[in-house]
């Protein structure tokens, strides 16, 4: 094993704990703080893979913003003391946690059965850096591209009509 | 040198809790969250791939997904508060006008 691999097994680890703690949080607060250390765990992934690019964009996008927002959401949607309890139900956990641990044996096995761990080629760090990026994306994908631009246009507005309150002064 | 399993391994995890997540909590805010976990479990796929393969366009994948995550957050979250506003309640399982 690698320096880099011992790095990641860490990262990983604590990654893990965390999504799991996100998912069993019972503060919806907390819930989202500890999204914060699952998401930057992926970021520090994909830096320790070597898609440098990705990797501060899943930072910046991830834990600068999207996180933020969830915490706004939160905020603007505190329910009514009594409701929690209803949040997460012992019928719902237990057909939840059979789902979700039939769905990891299913994925780890499959994975492990066609790339095993010790014959498997490793993951060498590839270009990641911002100039391979952005000749990849605006040699061969400069249409989608521009069509997400126009998505998150369209979702800009979307979401401030949603949103906005309606006090009738306009139509 | 990270081998790819490994790394595989980890996005299985991350999708699991997602799912774990999506079937188990009712309130709209945290299934919001554990979709974000999903994705970026799908995210860890395509660039762990990106680098075994030696080729860019899975980052350059997994960057389109951050934007449409980005936007389905946005929505999502302007829907949730939409709901509270009309139903003072965020609970999924209240929402069920147009269930069978």
């Amino acid at each position: 094993m690698s320096a880099q691999e011992y790095a990641f097994v860490v990262v990983a680890v604590i990654g893990s704990l965390a999504a799991l703690s996100v998912v069993m949080a019972r503060n919806v607060v907390h819930a989202a703080l500890f999204l914060v250390i699952a998401l930057a765990s992926v970021g520090v992934t994909f830096l320790l893979v070597g898609a440098e690019f990705v990797g501060w964009t899943q930072i910046l996008i991830y834990v600068g913003a999207i996180v933020i927002l969830f915490l706004f959401g939160l905020m603007l949607t505190k329910a009514p003391i009594g409701r929690d309890t209803l949040d997460h139900q012992t019928q719902n956990r237990i057909v939840g946690g059979i789902v979700a641990l039939l769905m990891f044996l299913g994925l780890a096995s499959l994975t492990l059965r066609v790339w095993p761990v010790g014959t498997t080629v490793a993951s060498a760090p590839v270009d990641g850096s911002t100039g391979a990026i952005g000749t990849s994306l605006f040699n061969d994908y400069v249409l989608p591209f521009e069509v997400v631009s126009f998505l998150l246009l369209a979702a800009l507005i979307g979401a401030i009509v949603l949103a906005r309150k309606d006090d009738g002064s306009d139509t | 040198m990270i081998r790819l399993p490994l790394v595989l391994v980890f996005a299985a995890v991350l999708f699991s809790c997602g799912v774990y997540g999506v079937l188990a909590r009712r309130n709209a805010v945290m299934v919001l969250m554990a979709i974000e976990l999903m994705l970026n479990a799908v995210n860890l796929n395509l660039v762990a791939f990106s680098a075994s393969l030696k080729d860019v366009t899975g980052q350059v994948f997994a960057l389109f997904v951050i934007a449409v995550a980005a936007a389905e957050v946005g929505i999502g979250l302007a829907l949730v508060i939409l709901l509270f506003r009309n139903r003072a309640s965020i609970n999924v399982d209240e929402v069920d006008l147009l269930k069978w």
